[in-house]
């Protein structure tokens, strides 16, 4: 169960995080969305330890994290971060080795139970077919893999992802998420992500967190919050939304930007949504 | 997987096979050439505790115990110290330009034993004067350079490496400084010194550094774990569970205790540190519990090989070896550079 408590945090006089309350159960995976600059990596960071808040708590499994060492927070808590880098010359092996920092007291050698956990963690992601290459050799959407590997030698509770379909093509976008629902499921995780893309947060998250000048705007399942209004008032978008028939969830359509005098007030957003229906 | 731990296993013994050869090598060389026979044979006596007895010219015993001997051990050290802080520093750093004279920290050494040997601050450490100095400015300087590119709680790399820059220029001036106002006599020992060199190293010089650089060493080979996460990035590393900010203090104090033992006794040999670290990258992977050892026992060859050179070809004169050093490291940075880019060009 991963909780915050009225957080706030901002970067020197600028407060990006304000009065932010979350609370994830076991088995959820909740999607942060929101505009560019909205807070949701300020919100991750806090919620991973890197960031300190002004005020507010995290409690991870029903624990204060400020409680908590960086090893006892790893043992509860894994996170996959962008694959944006990564250095060059370690196998996937060595990499997803890597995850058993905090339950191995050993520095040179492998325990079994280490090796079991990275083997269970290599099969379950199916990367153990490349564990002996580089992983700079790989494409983007296998390195994500090997980084969700990484997270599992962990043995997590909770699974924190950082956009973790950001430059995948749609296969790899498609794998990597139903990938992480099917460990949600398996083993009880609380899983939360910072994702861009609101169709694929729609389709696999069952709850959504929609921020917006660093406060929760709206949270609760797709249909409650993936509203033209919420949408035209957080993004300056309007959208348009469907029922996804093929995939499932909903199908959210960017129409056009709005101009900022249309997007101040909810009422206006009530009559694009109008206007939106009429369209389709 | 056994293939991999093989090949590397294969390779740390046809280094080390290499580090007793290049010993050999550089104990036969010199003014005076001595037999490998004759080596083995004293080496044989000395480790019988004399039940063996050889004839071995007077003459021979001294060269090889007194002379050739400590300056072997001397260079074996400080290069595996100044390989294993330039593999641990780019690794902590994620940059393969980082090493100790990058960052400032051999500049801070110099001043350091500079002001011992100029002004003779110190004084009351005796013989370790020198070095104890250089190790206080090393360390100082480096959570200086740490401390001026500190903001909002983290050390950017880039930031790091220009305060480096910046804080090893002022520190330069200040060695150039005691230059100027030290007496004739002290400023041809420290002029000589800080171009690099291992002329006229005694057993005491090997004595004095054995501990610090052993112990750096050790320390460095320990976090080895915390190094591989260091590789992914400060976030990363967090997130697996290690204390960042106190484990990059442990691992630049450790850097700065075998820097500052290596400057005091050899004075500034560049290169080692960065080139050192990329060979053994290349030939064992990224794996810092395996680079570690590798880069440490290859820079221990790298040395005594280019002490045998600096003491051999422009006889009977010997010339620096930072400039043997450079002569070969820089060419050969710049060939790395060329053939395997993703080696070097890190992210």
């Amino acid at each position: 169960m991963l909780i915050a408590k009225d957080i706030k945090a901002s970067y020197r006089d600028t407060v990006v995080l304000d009065n932010v309350d979350l609370h994830i159960h076991r088995g959820e995976f909740a999607g942060v969305i929101g505009a560019n600059g909205t807070g949701k990596t300020t919100l991750l960071k806090v919620l991973t330890g890197v960031k300190k808040p002004l005020s507010g708590t995290v409690l991870l499994d029903n624990l204060d994290m400020k409680s908590l060492s960086r090893h006892e927070i790893a043992r509860i808590m894994a996170v996959v971060p962008q694959s944006s880098f990564v250095p060059p010359l370690f196998t996937v092996e060595d990499v997803v080795s890597i995850g058993r920092y905090a339950h191995s007291s050993k520095r040179f050698t492998t325990t079994a139970s280490d090796k079991t956990a990275i083997d269970k963690a290599l099969c379950i992601t199916g990367t153990d077919r490349f564990r002996h290459r580089y992983i700079s050799e790989l494409s983007g959407g296998e390195r994500q893999e090997v980084l969700i590997a990484r997270a599992l030698a962990q043995v997590p509770k909770i699974l924190l992802l950082d956009e973790p379909t950001a430059n995948l093509d749609i296969k790899h976008q498609l794998k990597i998420l139903g990938l992480v629902r099917k460990l949600i499921d398996a083993h009880a995780l609380t899983a939360l992500m910072v994702i861009h893309d609101l169709n694929l947060a729609a389709r696999f998250c069952n709850k959504l967190i929609l921020l917006h000048n660093g406060k929760v705007h709206a949270v609760g399942s797709a249909e409650d919050v993936l509203t033209s209004k919420n949408i035209a008032e957080a993004y300056g978008v309007r959208a348009h939304i469907d029922h996804n028939s093929i995939a499932g969830g909903l199908q959210v359509t960017a129409v056009e930007c709005l101009s900022e005098s249309n997007v101040v007030a909810g009422e206006h957003a009530d009559i694009l949504s109008l206007r939106v229906k009429e369209f389709s | 997987m056994s293939h991999i731990t093989s090949k590397k296993f294969s390779i740390v013994v046809i280094l080390s096979v290499s580090l007793v050869l290049a010993a050999l090598l550089s104990v036969m060389i010199g003014p005076v050439f001595v037999h490998p026979v004759t080596i083995i044979q004293f080496w044989l006596e000395k480790l019988s505790f004399g039940l063996l007895h050889y004839d071995i010219q007077e003459m021979h015993r001294v060269i090889i115990m007194n002379i050739r001997m400590p300056r072997v051990i001397v260079a074996i050290l400080v290069g595996m110290g100044l390989s294993a802080s330039g593999a641990a520093m780019q690794g902590l750093f994620r940059n393969p330009m980082a090493e100790p004279y990058v960052l400032g920290m051999s500049s801070g050494a110099a001043a350091g034993a500079s002001a011992a040997i100029v002004l003779g601050i110190g004084g009351l450490f005796g013989v370790y004067a020198v070095p104890v100095m250089a190790f206080i400015t090393a360390v100082i300087t480096i959570f200086v350079v740490y401390s001026i590119a500190h903001t909002d709680g983290k050390v950017p790399t880039e930031t790091l490496l220009l305060s480096g820059i910046a804080v090893g220029f002022f520190l330069q001036a200040a060695v150039s400084f005691l230059k100027l106002i030290a007496p004739m006599d002290a400023l041809r020992d420290v002029v000589l010194w800080l171009m690099g060199s291992f002329a006229g190293v005694t057993w005491s010089d090997a004595a004095i550094i054995v501990v610090p650089i052993l112990a750096g060493l050790f320390t460095l080979l320990i976090l080895s774990r915390e190094l591989n996460a260091f590789q992914f990035g400060e976030e990363t590393a967090m997130h697996i569970g290690i204390e960042v900010e106190l484990m990059k203090r442990i691992l630049l104090t450790a850097t700065a205790l075998i820097t500052a033992v290596a400057v005091s006794t050899a004075g500034i040999i560049g290169f080692t540190g960065l080139v050192i670290p990329h060979i053994a990258r290349m030939l064992v992977g990224a794996d810092q519990r395996i680079q570690l050892p590798v880069a440490a026992v290859t820079g221990g060859i790298f040395l005594v090989l280019a002490d045998t050179l600096a003491r051999s070809i422009a006889r009977p004169a010997e010339i620096p070896i930072g400039i043997i050093t450079a002569a070969v490291g820089a060419p050969y940075f710049v060939y790395l550079l060329r053939r395997r880019k993703h080696a070097v060009g890190w992210w």
